[in-house]
Formats: C-alpha cells, sequence, structure tokens
C-alpha cells in the first residue's frame, strides 16, 4: 500500500483530498504548513506529496527545492496542486522538479487518474 | 578764399595802410614844421630817395605778414581746426587722441577734449557690455526652456488667442505625425509647425469652450483655471486636451485675469481607453457571470439540507451543483488564459537589448562588491521589457548571497531564451556539500552594501510579471535563474532631420504671441510678418509641359527666421523613365523613385503644407509652371502669391552678372550643402531670401506688394516656360 502526504493549509479541501485518496486505497498523512511537510516527508518517506503552493511557513516551492535537493528524498513524486495557476509558476515548479502540476479546481476523477498513473509507474 | 587768408589780407593791408598813414602824417608834420629853405633842403635830399622810402615800407610789410601767418594760425586756425576734429569725433568713434600745434590754452581744450571722449568710449563700451550680458542670459533661459519643452514626455503645445502655434515640443511633433493623414509623405509637418493654426486638428468650438470655461475660471480667482476635454481625431484616435491660460503680462508682471494665449498638453488615450474597456469587461464578466453559477448552487446545497427531499431529487440537485461549479472552473480558465496578456504591469518597463542589460549589470557588479562577472552565452539579440535599476539590486543582491554562502570569487551571467520569456542567469560552481536546505534568497530583503531595502527579488520578479527560482546539479553546478518578458525590437531612431544635425530644432517663436489677425490684405503686409514656404522641384527635364517633377523639397520661414526641421521633402515615382543626362545633375536614379508615391499622392500633400504661406522658389517661373501642369492631373490649385530669389537678388544686386544660386549664396557667405537636392536648394534659397528681405527695405520695398511689381521690372521677368 503507498502512502500519500496531502500538504494543505486549507481544511476544506483536504477533507475532499484524504477521502479521495483513501477510497483509491493509500494511507494518508496530512501536514498543514510547509515546515511540517518537510518534516514528515523525512520520517515517513511517502511515496506520493500532493503539495500545496501557498502554504504558512515554506512555501511548496521551497519543500518542493528542499526534497529533490536531499538525496535521499529525492525519488519522492510530487504532484503540486495549487491555486497559483500563472504560466510563470508552472514553469517554476516543472523546473524545480515535480513531477506533476494541477491548477485549481480540478476533477477529482482526473486527480485520482494522475495519481494512480503516477505511482504505477514505481 | 579760405578764411585765414581772408585775415592775413586783412590784417596785412590794415597794417600797410597804417604805416602809410604814418607816414604822410609825418611827412605833414615836418613840412609844417620846416620853413620852406628847410623843407626845399629836404625835400632836394630826399627826392630821389621817395622810392627808398616806399620800398623800405614795401618790405617791412614781409615780416609783419610773417607775423601776421603765425598768428593767425596759432590763435585762430588751431581752434578751429580742433572745432573740427572734435566735431568728426562726435559722431564716429576714432582711436587716435586728438593732437593740436597751437597755444597752450589750446592744448589744454585738446587734452580736456581727449578725456571726455575716452570717457565716453569707455561709458558705451561699459553699457554695450552690459546688453550683451543681459542678452546672453535671457538666450541661455530660451535655450534651457527649449530643452526642458523638447524632452518633456507629454506633449505641449502653446498658441496664442487666435489659435496660432508659437511653441511645441518634440513629444507634440511625434504624436501629431500620428495624426496626420499623410503621415508619409510630410511627416505631419501640415499639422504641426510655428504660426500654423491649431484648429486643423481640434474643433475650434471645442477650444473655444474650454477658453470661456477657463476664462470663467480665471476671472474667479481659482488656484488651477484649467479646463479639459477629450475629443476624436480625424483619424478615429481620442486625445485628451488640457488646457490652461497663458497670463498676459503688464509692464512685466503677469496680470492674473487676462490671457494672452494658452497651453494645450495633449495625450492620446485611445490605447489607455482600450485597456480599461478591456479590464472592466474581464472583471464585469467575472462577478456578474460567477452570480448565477453560485445561486444556483447554493440553492441546491441548502434545499439538499432539507430531509424531505427524495432520492431523485437529491440526484438531480448533485447533478446541478455539478454542472454549475464545472462551468464555473472552465470560465475562470478561460478568463485567467486570454486576460494574462492584456494585464499589463504597472511598473513602467522599458524595452532594453538583452546584451545591454548584461553589461550593465557586469558593470554594476563590478562595481558593488568583491566578485568577479564573466559572461556566458551566444550573444543572441533578446529584446527584453525591464525595469534595469531593480533587475540590478537584485542581481547585486544574489551576488553579495553567493560569495558569502558558497565562498565563490566568479559568476558568470548568462542570457538565453525560455519559451515565451527570456531566462537571465547567474551561474556559479561550488564546491561545498551544502545539503542543508538554503534560506531562500529571493523572498528575503535585497542588501545594497549598507543599505537594507524593502522589496526583496520576488517582488521585483512580480514588478516584471515574471518568477525566480535556483536550481542545481550535482550541487556542483548552480544556476539562479531570473525569467523576465521579452519585448518585441525597438527601431531605433526617430525620423530624419534635414539641415544640419548639430542644432536643437528650436520650436518657439515668443514673437508670435504679438501677431493679430491681418487687417489688411496680404500684399499690404510687411515681408517680416508674412509665413513662407521656400520650395524646390527637381524633375526630369527642362521642359514643364513634357518633364515631370521627381522630387519636392520645401521649408518654413516664420516671422523672419528659416525654420529648418519643419520640411518637406518627398521623391515622386514619375511613371516614366529618368533620362541619364537628368540623373548626372540630381543624383536621382530610377530605382530611387521606384515605390515612391505618385504625385497624385504627393501634391495634395504637399498642397496641405503649404497653407496660408507665401511660396518663394529661385527662378520660380520654372516651379510654378511645372505645378500648374499638374494642376488638369491632380486637381490641386497653387493660388498663393509667388516671390521669385531670381528676381529680387537681381533687384538688390543690379550690377551683378550672376544671379543663379551658387553665385547669390557665395556673396552672401552661404555654404551650399546638398546641392541639386530639393531639399538642399530649398534651404539655401531660404536663407538668401531672408538676408535679401533687409537689402529690400534699404530700397523701399517693404510689403510683399511692393516685392511683386518691383520684381516685375527686371529683365528675368521676361523669362517665360
Amino acid at each position: 500500500m503507498s502512502t500519500v502526504l496531502i500538504a494543505d493549509d486549507e481544511p476544506n479541501i483536504v477533507i475532499s483530498l484524504e477521502y479521495l485518496m483513501q477510497r483509491e486505497g493509500h494511507e494518508v498523512l496530512v501536514a498543514r504548513d510547509g515546515d511540517e511537510a518537510l518534516a514528515m516527508i523525512a520520517e515517513h518517506r511517502p511515496d506520493l506529496v500532493l503539495l500545496d503552493v501557498m502554504m504558512p511557513g515554506r512555501s511548496g516551492f521551497e519543500v518542493l527545492k528542499a526534497v529533490r535537493g536531499n538525496d535521499d528524498m529525492a525519488a519522492t513524486r510530487i504532484l503540486m496542486l495549487t491555486a497559483r495557476g500563472r504560466d510563470t509558476d508552472r514553469t517554476k515548479g516543472e523546473a524545480l522538479g515535480a513531477d506533476g502540476y494541477v491548477v485549481k479546481p480540478f476533477s477529482t476523477r482526473e486527480l485520482a487518474e494522475q495519481v494512480r498513473e503516477m505511482l504505477g509507474e514505481n | 578764399m579760405r578764411r585765414a587768408d581772408k585775415w592775413l589780407f586783412a590784417g596785412v593791408a590794415l597794417v600797410g595802410l597804417v604805416c602809410l598813414a604814418w607816414l604822410i602824417v609825418a611827412g605833414v608834420l615836418l613840412w609844417a614844421v620846416l620853413d620852406k629853405a628847410d623843407w626845399t633842403t629836404v625835400t632836394e635830399a630826399l627826392g630821389g630817395r621817395a622810392g627808398l622810402l616806399i620800398f623800405l615800407w614795401a618790405l617791412a610789410l614781409v615780416p609783419v605778414t610773417g607775423t601776421l601767418r603765425f598768428l593767425i594760425a596759432r590763435y585762430i586756425t588751431a581752434p578751429a581746426r580742433l572745432a573740427e576734429a572734435a566735431r568728426l569725433r562726435l559722431d564716429n568713434p576714432v582711436d587716435e587722441p586728438l593732437t593740436i600745434d597751437g597755444s597752450r590754452e589750446t592744448q589744454q581744450l585738446a587734452d580736456i577734449f581727449n578725456t571726455l571722449i575716452t570717457r565716453h568710449r569707455e561709458l558705451r563700451e561699459a553699457t554695450d557690455e552690459r546688453v550683451a550680458e543681459a542678452g546672453r542670459r535671457i538666450e541661455l533661459e530660451r535655450g534651457r526652456l527649449a530643452a526642458l519643452m523638447s524632452e518633456l514626455r507629454k506633449s505641449v503645445v502653446v498658441c496664442n488667442l487666435d489659435g496660432r502655434i508659437l511653441l511645441y515640443n518634440n513629444r507634440a511633433r511625434q504624436q501629431f505625425r500620428r495624426l496626420s493623414g499623410a503621415a508619409e509623405v510630410t511627416g505631419g509637418a501640415e499639422l504641426m509647425g510655428l504660426g500654423r493654426s491649431i484648429y486643423t486638428v481640434l474643433d475650434r468650438r471645442l477650444v473655444a469652450h474650454a477658453l470661456d470655461t477657463v476664462r470663467r475660471r480665471l476671472e474667479s480667482g481659482a488656484e488651477s483655471p484649467g479646463a479639459q476635454f477629450v475629443t476624436a481625431t480625424p483619424g478615429g484616435k481620442l486625445l485628451r486636451v488640457q488646457v490652461s491660460p497663458v497670463s498676459e503680462t503688464v509692464d512685466g508682471e503677469a496680470s492674473p485675469t487676462r490671457m494672452a494665449g494658452f497651453v494645450l498638453l495633449t495625450e492620446n488615450i485611445t490605447d489607455d481607453m482600450q485597456a480599461d474597456a478591456e479590464k472592466d469587461r474581464l472583471l464585469q464578466s467575472l462577478t456578474e457571470g460567477s452570480r448565477s453559477a453560485l445561486a444556483n448552487t447554493r440553492a441546491a446545497i441548502e434545499i439538499l439540507a432539507d430531509d424531505e427531499v427524495n432520492e431523485a431529487l437529491r440526484d438531480r440537485l448533485l447533478g446541478v451543483i455539478h454542472e454549475e461549479v464545472t462551468s464555473l472552473s472552465e470560465r475562470i480558465d478561460e478568463l485567467s488564459a486570454s486576460s494574462t496578456e492584456r494585464l499589463r504591469s504597472r511598473w513602467p518597463l522599458e524595452e532594453m537589448l538583452g546584451s545591454e542589460l548584461v553589461d550593465a549589470a557586469v558593470r554594476h557588479l563590478a562595481e558593488e562588491g568583491t566578485i568577479h562577472v564573466a559572461r556566458e552565452g551566444n550573444g543572441e539579440e533578446i529584446w527584453l521589457k525591464v525595469d534595469s535599476f531593480s533587475i540590478l539590486q537584485a542581481l547585486a543582491h544574489l551576488a553579495a548571497r553567493i560569495a558569502d554562502e558558497h565562498s565563490v570569487e566568479s559568476v558568470s551571467l548568462r542570457l538565453v531564451r525560455h519559451g515565451e520569456r527570456a531566462a537571465l542567469d547567474l551561474l556559479w560552481q561550488a564546491q561545498d556539500e551544502k545539503q542543508a536546505v538554503e534560506p531562500a534568497w529571493e523572498s528575503e530583503p535585497m542588501q545594497t552594501g549598507d543599505e537594507q531595502l524593502s522589496m526583496s527579488v520576488n517582488d521585483v520578479m512580480e514588478r516584471h510579471g515574471g518568477t525566480c527560482w535556483h536550481e542545481s546539479a550535482n550541487g556542483e553546478k548552480h544556476c539562479f535563474r531570473l525569467l523576465l518578458p521579452v519585448a518585441e525590437p525597438v527601431e531605433r531612431g526617430t525620423g530624419p532631420l534635414a539641415g544640419d544635425r548639430e542644432s536643437r530644432p528650436e520650436y518657439y517663436d515668443f514673437d508670435l504671441f504679438a501677431i493679430t489677425p491681418e487687417t489688411h490684405s496680404l500684399d499690404d503686409t510687411d515681408l517680416g510678418a508674412l509665413t513662407f514656404t521656400v520650395f524646390d522641384t527637381e524633375t526630369t527635364g527642362l521642359d514643364p509641359s513634357r518633364d515631370e517633377i521627381i522630387q519636392i523639397g520645401a521649408v518654413r520661414i516664420v516671422n523672419g527666421r528659416v525654420l529648418r526641421h519643419e520640411f518637406f521633402e518627398q521623391l515622386v515615382d514619375p511613371g516614366r523613365a529618368i533620362p541619364a543626362s537628368s540623373t548626372a545633375i540630381h543624383g536621382i536614379t530610377p530605382d530611387m523613385v521606384r515605390g515612391q508615391p505618385g504625385l497624385q499622392t504627393v501634391l495634395p500633400a504637399f498642397h496641405a503644407f503649404c497653407r496660408d504661406t507665401v511660396l518663394v522658389a529661385h527662378n520660380a517661373a520654372f516651379d510654378m509652371r511645372c505645378l500648374q501642369v499638374a494642376e488638369a492631373r491632380t486637381g490641386v490649385v497653387f493660388d498663393q502669391p509667388v516671390l521669385d530669389t531670381l528676381l529680387l537678388s537681381a533687384l538688390v544686386h543690379e550690377h551683378q552678372a550672376e544671379h543663379n544660386l551658387e553665385a547669390i549664396a557665395r556673396r552672401f557667405g552661404l555654404a551650399i550643402v546638398g546641392r541639386h537636392t530639393a531639399i538642399g536648394d530649398a534651404m539655401v534659397t531660404a536663407e538668401i531670401f531672408v538676408r535679401l528681405t533687409p537689402l529690400l527695405a534699404e530700397q523701399g520695398i517693404h510689403t510683399l506688394g511692393q516685392a511683386r511689381s518691383a520684381a516685375q521690372k527686371t529683365q528675368f521677368a521676361r523669362m517665360r516656360y
């Protein structure tokens, strides 16, 4: 069973994402800000992270960079899930090494499919 | 006979008569005193010697004459000569001091005269110096005003109460050029020029109404009495015009309630209006458009909370929510995609060549600090849209952090394309194995030297609508990338300036404030008060009935000054071949005229350029005949009065044999630049005309009518084409 970490400070989306991932059969962890997210990645080594960008503490980009900069954690799959939809943000995310970039609002069905694909590559 | 000689003659005669009288009296006395016998002895003794007496008498007169002459020269002639010399120096400055041979009194007079003359000269020189000084200061201030006006980014036009333009700046010139219908041919010069009427561009009633408002505000003592209006030009552009009064100066003091003229600040708001309208539309569609979607969703959710809702309705309501929310998502995506191009950054960004930015960065970093900067890259030309100062600050901050954190001594700069944008990369090599998460340099406040700014690198990127990040490969090769917007390549330089490029164009003539509407006919107007268009044409040959115009050059004279930058220059496609013999003279080849507009386009534009002026040309009969022949084809009639510098030169220098352009220019000491180009010849003719005008005045020719009739009387007037 794979572990999925949901990093987002908005409870209104976490509730739906949590349910979605559990229904998919993954073990779900939740982080409410950037620092917590990084700590949890280091400790639990999830297979996939659903990473928001606008979070208190470190931003999603900083977390992404830290993860990719650390050899131990570098292989973690990261899917950015954010309201920041400008093309510059997408470019930055991809340049920093995100495996996917989904702009809110999104379709839960499509998200589930994308998660399945990313984990299936394992 | 000279006066002195008269005196001499009279004096000698007087002395002679006195001596003779004395002799006679002596003789008479002797005769009276002596008795007859003694008298007979005396007369016998003297008898033959009477002649000797007469001779002695005559001889005595000689030294008398000499003495008298000396005395007259000293006491009469010398003062007279002094008076003459002094009188001469009254009107003419003569450097030599007065010297006179004469009595001591006369000498003293001469010395006093000299002193007075010297003092007078010194006084005059001091006054002249002060006048020149004042004149220089005025010129300096005028120059400063001209510089200010010409570099202003807003277009400024000053008019007198008649609406005649007497000052405008470069920006106004460019703006009106864009508004002109015949811009490619005239460069807008038929709209914007000293002495031209502003009412060819702006509606007279609009301006009059604005001026009324201004007057009322002036009279009521408002602090900033101005008015503004928005008007559409014939070309469909929107202009915002602000009108302010120019106060009349009475006795050197600006009178607060009376206007001598007005200032117009014009701005082309067409693009701004469109952009604002677009933003409003987007905002509108977002708010209004979302209301229904949210209403549907909210109502459905609230109904769902009701326990009594049955399965079928529940399913339908869920369907509604799903549908509305999905379409709202789609709309946001659409709007987001379409609006990003149009939502410009509010911060003023400049177009700049990428390599120039990199050069500036290299210089800036070299000055700032301890780090050495190299360049990398393929030298591709990329145009950026940047606020260069804040970019340099960002780079300086990053370079300093790099130097501190990684103990590196050199970095390189590279500029490459990145999709639709450009990436400015700061590259360095670091050996350290820093695995720890670096503090985010881009979000902390920037530091330059000792100062800490309130902006971060992120803020700078925000301004540019870009972003930045740090990449590293293997922890060794590091790259800090700044993503910047790309601009359209900019064309360098504005339109050509005829004549000398060094002089700053003069776009003002404050004398025009005073010009009042003509109450007399053109013929009675003084030459100095008229506006002239001096022109020249180059043709395919010398026969107006068969040859075609291939180039027109013209320049304006306003208030006695040649306005070198208000010119008209255009090649014309004649629609026929140009014989090699004529090309040899004016240098215009068939290649040069290919693709140029034809006479149908150029002549009406030229006509607009010459509007309300008197035409001047050298050997005008030829040029006017060419224009006449073109009348039938183009429907453009030139009915302005015409003056010919050939005839006027013959009037003024009637004894000279040569009156061709080179000869006249040489006589006036003018250099000819661009001989046998239409504009070059027009410029020289204009300079010649301006110099002929005062010479004509000396001959009593002041008005246009006088000039025309006098010119007709010269022999050249009989030439016909």
